[in-house]
Parts: C-alpha cells; sequence; structure tokens
C-alpha cells in the first residue's frame, strides 16, 4: 500500500500523470494507466463541482431576494423577533467541526484506508444526524412562519434548502458508510468517499453566509 | 365551457383550413375606433418614439441590406465543388489578410452604428423626461379585471369624480397619470400618444404625456391579464380646453334626475337590482366601487372597455349576458322583463 | 484487492488495428440489452440521444399545432372557434412547450448524441444520469400535456407573471403545473449540463487539445455554464410561486412585503439567458455545416470562441429589457439598453466569419447549407428589431404587441430552428445510415422560408398598428383582419413543410440512399466511424492531430490500444491538453435511472397537490437513487480485474 502512497503522491506532485505513453509506431498504448484517480482526475470531481455551482448558485440568488426583499422593506424583520440565537450557533459550531472528521475520512480514503474510512465515515454519518437534529431545533426557533409575511417566507426558504443538502448529504454518507462495512468495494468507491467529504465542505462553507444573513441580516 | 373545449381540441387536431370561414362575427356591432397607431403620433411623447423610430429603422434597413450585399458577394464570389472534392486547407498556416481585414471593419462599422443607436435612444429617454409638467392635469388609472377606473381629484374633495374607460384631457396641456392596479399586472398604453407603463399591484407609476391635436386616441391594456384581456380599451379624448373645462364641469355634478316616468322607472330598476351591488352612481343610494362608476354613463361613447358602442340595443344586450361579448367578465347576467329593460336602458342613456 | 485481482480472468485488451474478436466484443459490451426491460434499461448515449430527439421533436410539433389553433383563430376578427379559456391555456403551452420542452432540449438532446463521436469518446461522462435525465425531462413534459388534456392546462403566458398566475387569480391546479414542469425540465437540463462539463474537459481523445475542438462542443460547453448559472433563477422563481399558491408564502404578495417585480428580476435572469441556450447550440450547427459545405476550415476559430464565451457573459446582463414597461429606475433601464444592443457585436463577429468562410470556400448546394443560409436572412432581421428592442422608448410602444411575437419568432426560428434543421438533415445520415431526399428537403426549405416570412413579417406591422399580444380576438373595427389572414396563411405552410420534412424522414429510413460513413466528406471525428456508429462509437480510440482530423494530413496520428473489450473502459485525458490520465470503467445498463424517474415524478407531482409530499415523496427517491449507486457484484468483479491504483 505504501509503494502506490509514494506513486500518488509523486504524480500529484509532478502535477502531470507520469510516463504519459506516446504515440508509437501509429499506436498510443494505455495499459498501464491507473483505472482511478482523485480530484480533478474522476469525473465524480467534475460532477459534484457542477452541483456545488449549481446548488451555490441558488444559495447566492436565495440570498439577493433576501436583501431584495429586505430593502422594500420599512421593518426587517417585518413584525417578528429576529431568530433565536441559540441552536442556530450551536449547530454552526457542529457543522465547522465536522469538517474535522470529515477531512479525516477523505485522506483515510485517499490512502486507501479501509479500516479510516469505515471509522471516520461512521463518525460522520453520526454527526450529520445530531446536526439535522439541530437544524430541526432551529427551525422551531426561527420566530416566525413562512407565511406570516415575506421576510417568513424568504427566512424558511433559505433555511429550507440548506436543510435540504443535509439530509441528502447525511444520506450519502450514510449508505457510503454502509457500503465500506458491506462491500463490494473498489477503487472508484475510495474516490466517492473523497468527493463526498468535498461536498460536505460545501455544505458547511455555503451555510457560514447563509447562517450570517439570517440570524444577523435580521439584527443589522 | 365543456363543449367549448371539445370543439377547441378537434379544431386543434385537425388544423382545419376549412374552419377559416367560420367567422361569423356574432352580432358584436364594432365600435368606430379612435386612433390607435403608434406611427400616427399626436403628442410629443409619441413624435419623440417615432423620430427614433425613423432613425432607427433606416440605419436597421441599411445594415440588414449590407449583411444581404454581403452574402450575395460570398454566394458569387465562391467556387462552386461536389462533396467529395478535397478541402481547401491552405488557410491553417497562412495568415488570410484580406477576410481578416474584412471582418475588422465590417465589425467596426457595426459598432460605430450600435454606439449612434446607443446615443439616440438615450438622447429620447431624455427628451421624453423632459417634457414640461407645468400646469399638469393630475388622473389616477386604477387597472382592474378588466376595465379601467378613471379619477379625477380636484382641489375640494366635492370636485373629484370617477368615470370609466375613457380619460378626456384639455388639448395642449400635459397629462400626468397615476397608474394602480387592483388585482393583476395591467399595461396603459395609448399608442398615438406615448409608450405604454404597466399598473403593478402594490406599485404607483406614473406616465405623462400631452395631446397636441385633438381627437380620439384608444389604448388598450398591453399586459395579458386574464379572459378579457383582448377586450380591455379605453379612449383617450383630446379636447379644445373650453370644451375640457365644459365635460369637467358637467362630469362633477351628480348623476341628472330622470326626467319622465320611463327614465324613473329604469332608475327604480337600477336600484332595485344587483346593479347596484358594483355600480356607483353619485346622487343616489348606491356607491358600489367594484364596477365602472356609471353617474355619467350615457356621455361615453363606449360600453364594455371599449368593446361595444354605447347604443341601446347594444347596451341592453350587454346587460342580459355581459358574457355573450366578454365571456369570463366579472359581471353577472341580468334577466329583466323586456319593458324593465328598456326603461333601464333608457335611464343610463340619461345619465350625460 | 491485490489477493482478489490475482483470482479474476485475466482482462482482454484491445489491439490496434482491432481485431475482429476485439470488434465483436466491444459491440456485446457497449450496446443495451434487448428487449423491453433493455429498453427502459438502456443507458447508451446514442440511444438516449435519438429518443431525446425524438421526443423534443413530438414536442416540436405538438406546439406547433397548437400554433395552428391559435392562427385559424386569429385569422379572421371577432371569430369564435376558441374562446377566451381555452385560447389562453393555447398560448401558454404553445410557449411553454416551444421553450422549455422543445428549443432548449433539442439542443442538449443533438450535443448527448453528437458530444462524444465529436471527441472521439465511447460516452457521455454519467450515462445513467444522462439516462435519468431524458425521463424526469419526457415524464415532465407528458405531466403537463395531462393537464392540458383535462382542461387543467396553464392559461397565464409562458413566464407565468404574478399575480394573474399567484393564488388569488391563479385557478386550480393550472399554474401548479406549469411551475412543476419548470422543476422537470430545468432539472434535467441542469444535470445534462453537469454531464456536458464533465465530458467536454475529461473525455476527449489524445491530441484533442482544447483549441482543437469542434466549435459546436464549444457551444455546447459555454452554454453548460451557462444552463448552471441561470437555471437556478426560474427554478427559484418557480418554487416560490408554488410556494405561494400551496403553503401561503407571500414572495409576491405586495400586502404583505413581497414584491410583484421580484419574480420578474428572477424569472428574467433565467429568461433572458435561456434564449441565448438556444441559440448558441444553434451556431455551433452553423460552425459545424459551413466549413464542411463551403470544402474549407472555419475562418476565425479564436475569434468565433471568444465570441461565444462573449455572448454567454453579456448574454446575463440584459434581463431588466424585458421589463422596460415597469417602473423601475429609468438610469438602470439604459444600463440594459447599451448592454443589449452590445451583445450584437460577438453575434456580428461570427456572422462576419461565416461570411468570409463562405465567400473564400466552394460550395456545395445542399440542404444543410440552404438552411444555415437562411440564417443570415432571418436571424439577422430579428436581431435588428432586437437592437430596436433594446432601446427603452421603442420597447415602450412595442412591447407586449405583435412585434415582440415576430421578434422572437424570427431570432429563435431563424437563429435556432433553421439551423437545427440543417443540423437534422446533416446528421440524419450519421444516425440512421441513410441519406435524406434532396428533393424534398429543398421543398421542405424553400416551403418553411417563404411560410415563415409570410406568417412573421406581417406580425412587425401588427404591433405598430397596436395589436396586443395574447388577445383571443379583436374588433373588426382594429383593421388588424387582412394582416392576421396572411400570417395564418404562412403559418399553414410552415404546417405543411414540417410534414413534407416528417414525409423525407419516415421514407429515408426506408428507402433512403444508403450512407457510408462521410457522406459529406466532413472533417470531423464522428465521420471516422461508420453511420449508424458501432455501440461503442470508436473501436480504437484516435489520438488527434488537428482541429479537422479527417482532412488534416497528421489530422489523425494513431490510435489508442489497451482498452478492455469485455469490460465497459473510458479513457480519460487531461483537461487542457488531453493527454491520457485514466482508464475508467463505466457502469452497465440498469433499469434504475428509469425507476428513480418514475419516483421523482412522483414526488414532483405530489408536491402539487400537498407539501407532505415533499416527505413522502422523497423516500422512494431515496431508495431508486440508492439502489441505482449500490454496486453490482459482477460488474465489480469485472472492474477488480482491470484495476491499477495511481
Amino acid at each position: 500500500m505504501s509503494a502506490v502512497h509514494d506513486q500518488v503522491s509523486a504524480t500529484r506532485q509532478s502535477g502531470a500523470v507520469a510516463g504519459a505513453p506516446a504515440v508509437e509506431g501509429g499506436v498510443l498504448d494505455v495499459r498501464t494507466l491507473p483505472s482511478f484517480g482523485f480530484g480533478p482526475r474522476s469525473l465524480m470531481w467534475w460532477g459534484t463541482a457542477g452541483l456545488m455551482t449549481i446548488e451555490g448558485t441558488v444559495f447566492a440568488l436565495a440570498v439577493v431576494v433576501y436583501f431584495y426583499l429586505r430593502s422594500h422593506a420599512q421593518l426587517w424583520p417585518m413584525r417578528s423577533p429576529p431568530p433565536e440565537l441559540l441552536w442556530g450557533t450551536l449547530n454552526t459550531a457542529v457543522l465547522i467541526a465536522s469538517a474535522w472528521p470529515n477531512q479525516l475520512a477523505k485522506r483515510a480514503a485517499t490512502r486507501l484506508d479501509r479500516r479510516g474510512v469505515q471509522l471516520w465515515l461512521t463518525v460522520c454519518t453520526v454527526l450529520g444526524f445530531l446536526i439535522l437534529l439541530l437544524r430541526g431545533l432551529e427551525l422551531t426557533a426561527l420566530n416566525v412562519r413562512w407565511d406570516a409575511d415575506a421576510y417568513g417566507s424568504i427566512v424558511w426558504m433559505i433555511m429550507l434548502l440548506h436543510t435540504t443538502h443535509l439530509v441528502t448529504d447525511t444520506w450519502d454518507t450514510s449508505v457510503l458508510d454502509i457500503l465500506f462495512f458491506t462491500g463490494p468495494l473498489e477503487g472508484k468507491r475510495y474516490v466517492d468517499v473523497s468527493e463526498n467529504a468535498v461536498y460536505w465542505d460545501f455544505v458547511v462553507l455555503s451555510w457560514l453566509p447563509l447562517y450570517a444573513v439570517i440570524y444577523f441580516g435580521a439584527r443589522g | 365551457m365543456r363543449s367549448d373545449v371539445v370543439v377547441g381540441r378537434v379544431v386543434a387536431a385537425c388544423a382545419g383550413a376549412a374552419s377559416c370561414a367560420a367567422s361569423f362575427a356574432q352580432g358584436r356591432t364594432p365600435v368606430e375606433p379612435g386612433v390607435h397607431d403608434a406611427l400616427a403620433t399626436a403628442g410629443p411623447q409619441a413624435a419623440h418614439i417615432g423620430s427614433l423610430w425613423n432613425l432607427t429603422v433606416f440605419i436597421c434597413t441599411a445594415v440588414f441590406c449590407a449583411v444581404l450585399l454581403g452574402l450575395a458577394f460570398a454566394l458569387w464570389r465562391s467556387g462552386r465543388a461536389r462533396t467529395d472534392e478535397p478541402a481547401d486547407l491552405s488557410s491553417i498556416d497562412r495568415h488570410e489578410r484580406g477576410p481578416y481585414r474584412t471582418v475588422l471593419w465590417s465589425v467596426s462599422v457595426a459598432i460605430m452604428l450600435l454606439l449612434v443607436l446607443v446615443v439616440a435612444s438615450v438622447a429620447t429617454d431624455r427628451a421624453l423626461a423632459r417634457m414640461s409638467l407645468a400646469d399638469a392635469v393630475n388622473i389616477e388609472v386604477t387597472g382592474h379585471q378588466w376595465w379601467w377606473e378613471v379619477r379625477y381629484r380636484g382641489e375640494q374633495a366635492a370636485d373629484t369624480f370617477t368615470t370609466a374607460n375613457e380619460l378626456h384631457v384639455p388639448v395642449g396641456r400635459p397629462i400626468v397619470v397615476k397608474l394602480v392596479a387592483d388585482d393583476v399586472i395591467h399595461s396603459l398604453w395609448v399608442p398615438s400618444l406615448a409608450g405604454k407603463k404597466d399598473l403593478i399591484p402594490g406599485r404607483t407609476a406614473l406616465i405623462h404625456f400631452r395631446a397636441d391635436q385633438p381627437g380620439r386616441y384608444r389604448g388598450q391594456c398591453a399586459e395579458f391579464c386574464g379572459y378579457q384581456h383582448a377586450f380591455m380599451a379605453f379612449e383617450v379624448i383630446a379636447d379644445p380646453p373650453d370644451a375640457f373645462a365644459a365635460w369637467q364641469a358637467a362630469q362633477r355634478q351628480p348623476a341628472s334626475e330622470p326626467a319622465d316616468a320611463r327614465t324613473r322607472r329604469g332608475r327604480d330598476v337600477f336600484l332595485g337590482s344587483a346593479c347596484v351591488m358594483c355600480h356607483a352612481i353619485e346622487g343616489t343610494s348606491a356607491g358600489a366601487r367594484k364596477a365602472p362608476d356609471l353617474t355619467h354613463v350615457g356621455s361615453r361613447t363606449t360600453i364594455a372597455a371599449g368593446t361595444l358602442p354605447n347604443r341601446p340595443a347594444e347596451l341592453a344586450r350587454w346587460i342580459a349576458n355581459p358574457h355573450d361579448f366578454k365571456p369570463g367578465v366579472n359581471m353577472p347576467a341580468t334577466t329583466l322583463s323586456s319593458s324593465d329593460m328598456d326603461a333601464l336602458v333608457a335611464y343610463l342613456g340619461s345619465l350625460k | 484487492m491485490t489477493t482478489a485481482r490475482a483470482a479474476l480472468p485475466a482482462p482482454r485488451l484491445n489491439a490496434v488495428p482491432p481485431s475482429a474478436d476485439d470488434v465483436a466484443a466491444l459491440e456485446r459490451t457497449w450496446r443495451d440489452p434487448p428487449g423491453i426491460v433493455g429498453w427502459f434499461a438502456a443507458i447508451n448515449h446514442k440511444a438516449i440521444g435519438k429518443r431525446f430527439i425524438v421526443t423534443a421533436f413530438c414536442f416540436f410539433v405538438a406546439g406547433g399545432l397548437l400554433a395552428a389553433a391559435m392562427r385559424m383563430q386569429l385569422a379572421r376578427p371577432d371569430n369564435h372557434l376558441i374562446g377566451p379559456d381555452l385560447y389562453n391555456q393555447i398560448f401558454t403551452m404553445h410557449g411553454s412547450t416551444m421553450m422549455f420542452l422543445f428549443a432548449v432540449p433539442v439542443m442538449q438532446a443533438m450535443s448527448i448524441y453528437l458530444v462524444p463521436l465529436m471527441l472521439g469518446s465511447r460516452s457521455v461522462a454519467f450515462p445513467r444520469m444522462n439516462a435519468y435525465a431524458y425521463w424526469v425531462y419526457l415524464f415532465g413534459g407528458l405531466m403537463l400535456f395531462v393537464a392540458f388534456a383535462l382542461n387543467s392546462g396553464p392559461d397565464v403566458g409562458w413566464f407565468a407573471y404574478p399575480p394573474l398566475s399567484g393564488p388569488d387569480y391563479g385557478t386550480g391546479k393550472r399554474a401548479d403545473f406549469w411551475a412543476q414542469m419548470i422543476t422537470f425540465t430545468e432539472f434535467s437540463g441542469l444535470l445534462e449540463a453537469v454531464i456536458l462539463i464533465s465530458g467536454v474537459f475529461k473525455l476527449r481523445a489524445p491530441g484533442m487539445t482544447l483549441n482543437r475542438m469542434p466549435l459546436f462542443v464549444w457551444g455546447m460547453l459555454v452554454t453548460a455554464f451557462m444552463v448552471m448559472i441561470a437555471m437556478p433563477a426560474v427554478m427559484l422563481a418557480s418554487t416560490s410561486l408554488i410556494t405561494d399558491r400551496l403553503v401561503g408564502t407571500h414572495f409576491f404578495n405586495p400586502g404583505e412585503g413581497g414584491d410583484v417585480i421580484l419574480y420578474q428580476h428572477m424569472f428574467w435572469f433565467f429568461g433572458h439567458p435561456e434564449v441565448y441556450l438556444i441559440f448558441i447550440p444553434a451556431l455551433g450547427f452553423m460552425s459545424s455545416i459551413i466549413p464542411t459545405f463551403a470544402r474549407r476550415p472555419i475562418f476565425g476559430y479564436s475569434a468565433m470562441v471568444l465570441s461565444l464565451i462573449a455572448t454567454a457573459f453579456l448574454a446575463f446582463g440584459l434581463w431588466v429589457h424585458h421589463m422596460f414597461a415597469t417602473n423601475l429606475p429609468e438610469l438602470g433601464k439604459s444600463f440594459f439598453t447599451a448592454v443589449s444592443m452590445m451583445i450584437a457585436i460577438p453575434s456580428a463577429v461570427q456572422i462576419f466569419c461565416w461570411l468570409a468562410t463562405l465567400a473564400t470556400g466552394k460550395l456545395v448546394f445542399k440542404t444543410p447549407l440552404l438552411f444555415t443560409l437562411a440564417f443570415f436572412f432571418v436571424l439577422v432581421l430579428g436581431g435588428l428589431t432586437g437592437i430596436m428592442l433594446a432601446s427603452v422608448p421603442l420597447d415602450l410602444q412595442v412591447h407586449d404587441t405583435y412585434f415582440v411575437v415576430a421578434h422572437l419568432h424570427y431570432v429563435l426560428i431563424g437563429g435556432a430552428v433553421f439551423p437545427l434543421f440543417g443540423a437534422f438533415y446533416y446528421w440524419f445520415p450519421k444516425m440512421t445510415g441513410r441519406m435524406m431526399s434532396e428533393r424534398l428537403g429543398k421543398w421542405n426549405f424553400w416551403l418553411f422560408l417563404i411560410g415563415f416570412n409570410v406568417a412573421f413579417f406581417p406580425m412587425h406591422l401588427l404591433g405598430l398598428a397596436g395589436m396586443p399580444r395574447r388577445v383571443y380576438t379583436y374588433g373588426a373595427e382594429m383593421g388588424w383582419g387582412n394582416l392576421n389572414l396572411l400570417a395564418t396563411v404562412g403559418a399553414v405552410t410552415i404546417a405543411v413543410s414540417v410534414l413534407l420534412f416528417i414525409v423525407n424522414v419516415w421514407r429515408s429510413l426506408r428507402v433512403g440512399e444508403v450512407a457510408g460513413a462521410d457522406p459529406w466528406h466532413a472533417g470531423t471525428l464522428e465521420w471516422s466511424v461508420a453511420s449508424p456508429p458501432p455501440a461503442c462509437n470508436f473501436e480504437a480510440i484516435p489520438v488527434v492531430g488537428g482541429r479537422d482530423p479527417l482532412w488534416e494530413p497528421e489530422g489523425i496520428r494513431g490510435h489508442v490500444a489497451g482498452l478492455a473489450v469485455d469490460s465497459r473502459e473510458v479513457l480519460m485525458t487531461t483537461v487542457l491538453d488531453a493527454e491520457p490520465e485514466t482508464r475508467e470503467s463505466f457502469p452497465e445498463p440498469t433499469i434504475w435511472p428509469f425507476v428513480g424517474a418514475v419516483a421523482t415524478t412522483v414526488f414532483f407531482v405530489g408536491t402539487i397537490f400537498t407539501p407532505w409530499a415533499v416527505a413522502w415523496g422523497s423516500v422512494p427517491v431515496a431508495i431508486a437513487l440508492t439502489a441505482w449507486f449500490w454496486p453490482k457484484r459482477h460488474e465489480n468483479r469485472a472492474h477488480l480485474a482491470l484495476e491499477r491504483a495511481p
């Protein structure tokens, strides 16, 4: 395994595929190429990047809508107190903390370390469910209903958009986690874990501006 | 409605050309329309736009002809070949100076012409904004599905009056119209006088124009607003100043008293029917504002937002069943005996 | 894994040139399974691509029939053929079908079929997701038409402005079906964009650097990026509309702090780029057809690429020109006038480069070329009326009139549909192995061109004469009758020409002249394989050395050996220079994309009726997607046999 590890890191440092085959006598023989790669070397990375672009755009647009409605309002929030800080802040802290086991899962995957992946994906899954629980509590503490006024509507829209990502990412993580216990496994599954970690980072990072908007947009 | 749906589906499926001939104008007497043409301008707003239009059409036609000439030239200059003739690869390593310069030159001309058009557009915008509003007549228009509520506010509350589907304006004075929507988005458009402006629920917009020639100018709602968007027209009638003042004075009066038994009976029919649920007549107990104000309905040229001429026979058919002319409209059918209807129509016709 | 690999059978890899056994094995490996279940489990991009094209074309015909119905009603004043309620549904269905179910999807469909072949790849990047996206699109379109058949078709215009489409005035479920159709089609479109970008960046044949890619691929790449930024806006708009209608949110309710104009901003931020999602792929068709029929490579390749990119950027800065009649600040509107005019510049560059290509080439006057030549007349005229509409004062006269109807049809039909028909004639031989009839093609072309102009040119005059859009009839006294009748005659002519096209297709499939691999003697890679292509596309992946590999002497420098023939192996290359990087194993056909699409449909349709569908509807979706992902043991074994760690 360590030989593979060395080869992987050497490959990454050189920035190019070491010993890329050349055309000889009209033939380019690729049988010695690897059958999977991490990061931008995998299609899964590109797919994930695409999804992050799309969903990032959705979040950005929702934030623009928030400020648009705010700019048209005499009072903001319109007639409710701002969202309670407790659960939101606590959840944000847990989300940020979850980035660490997530990172460890990613490293384990890059090392092709099955047991490492099993451990850290399990931790991530448990954290994911905890975060969902806290998100549920957050939703009860927003101090406004979605049908109260436009302020309530956009706050709930943003919260539910992000919550959808939490749900799907927790599900994805738990499915991968189970797979790493049951098999069947191959190199590509380690890439899936690595990309799942990237996506989890996105879900955490995209939350930070949303947290600022929801909790402090109503207090500014 | 279901049979309508079925017939419509069969037609849509066959695209029957024969159905073209089936245009039986089922008794909708045509109205005498006012001027309704963006290129027949009667005021400075429309005229400025008309000038810009002329410049733009000129430039765009010239560009279009140039492109077509370019295409003709390309078709003329090019060789002819069969599909299997080998491709000419000489351009791969050679800089094609002639085509490069032609493209560069053409793009430069295009950019310059576009700049001219941008400048002309902005200049027109400024000209439109600079129309003097001194001594303006202020009117408020509220858009409803599918009619126009028109209110003139006076200095005293007693001088405020409401009419519908018709704006009278004095020739030569600026008109400022405040635009409000009651239900959905509408758009006020009198092509011969000005560009359009949307009436948007929750927002107040302003449009200003001036009529420099007396006449009748037709307008029509220009934002899809539901079933009868097609029949939501109105008129701007530009009068010489004294005629306008006379009209305004008459409109400020309450409804004229019925002069004979027939019209008195007509008023009783009105006040005793569902009409009063929606229509107001100043000077009577009818004060609802859900439908056009009828205080001076007899003085208007059309009814049903420009759909029918304001004549007794048409008025009677409209009242009996508005859905014959504007299916889906909010006004219900009213069944009256022919003598009641006759009296009602006479009364309404007397409200000048 | 190393111990497991020792127990697996040694894989067979292809040789160069591929042996007969290789060819047979590749065909077995890459084709879709036979039978009914196989049809639903198909994931080969060519099968999905053809289905997608046919489905989009069916929606085109449906949209055209709806237009024919409108033209029958409008042919004479005070007509009573179709009442306002049905008419409002028909024009909404026409616009929605053409824009959401035909124009954008057909471009994506063509790219699904063509791009892997143009790039020298065996597959699109995510073949199962590609199949799923097709099914989702199909079900969304069917849902809309089922609603229409049940007298619940949307009747609020194809952009569905609130409050007319909102809870107070949008009666029944009509607007909800519209909004949810948006969800289906935009979700599908977004997935296709991700698939395309991933494929264009990673699955190109070795040696196909970015600046050797066909311009059609560049066009689709630019379009896909636009899709990712634009479609989220309409998803958000339609979702906000549904929640306003279904659960009482107030996004567009001014009474509770919402704003009616917010919807317009959200919609048109998508809506303007949307027309470029339709236009830019068609520009790619132009750049594919013109070089072949002018017998020379395109003039100004780099300028063409930069123009596509510039057009895409500028397209996001125009949207307020759809809102000039609202009470937005005037100074802001002038900015949008300037950008709306500026976007003509990159298009002008493209037009001049094509004219230069034609002028310095040797022309072959076949049907595909005729359709591209029509572009110079029709699209340019439409573009010029677009310049007129870009000016705020002019727009305030002709906005929401038949002038705009004329403009949009000139640019969409001239700019997209004519090139699309050219593309059909051009690539039909590749897809089916048969040539289309030139004679019928020319009749198709001339009838379409003449019919189109007879139908739509008078509408400019009608708009100036005051005829608004979306009116189910008009009074005889307005004097609009004769021009409308003329327009209807033109519409019938278009219908006849489309019928001729359908006859041409049907006949050619049966008795058309057999096309070889390269009937047009064109230069790009898709013409190097048989017509129709084998299931694996390329029995040996080419190594590319130029922009027109089949024309240039060093265009194909060699072929790739060493990919598995009994397993679906795809060669991945680097982003910029397409150097070989990885051999990735691709999934086999599976029913789960179809099942997942059914579950997704239940989810989306359920949410039209109750918000709880979000909860119970997501369960079958989760199950289907998990089963889709879950690795199959036999595939896993095959992949392990080929595995080599980085």
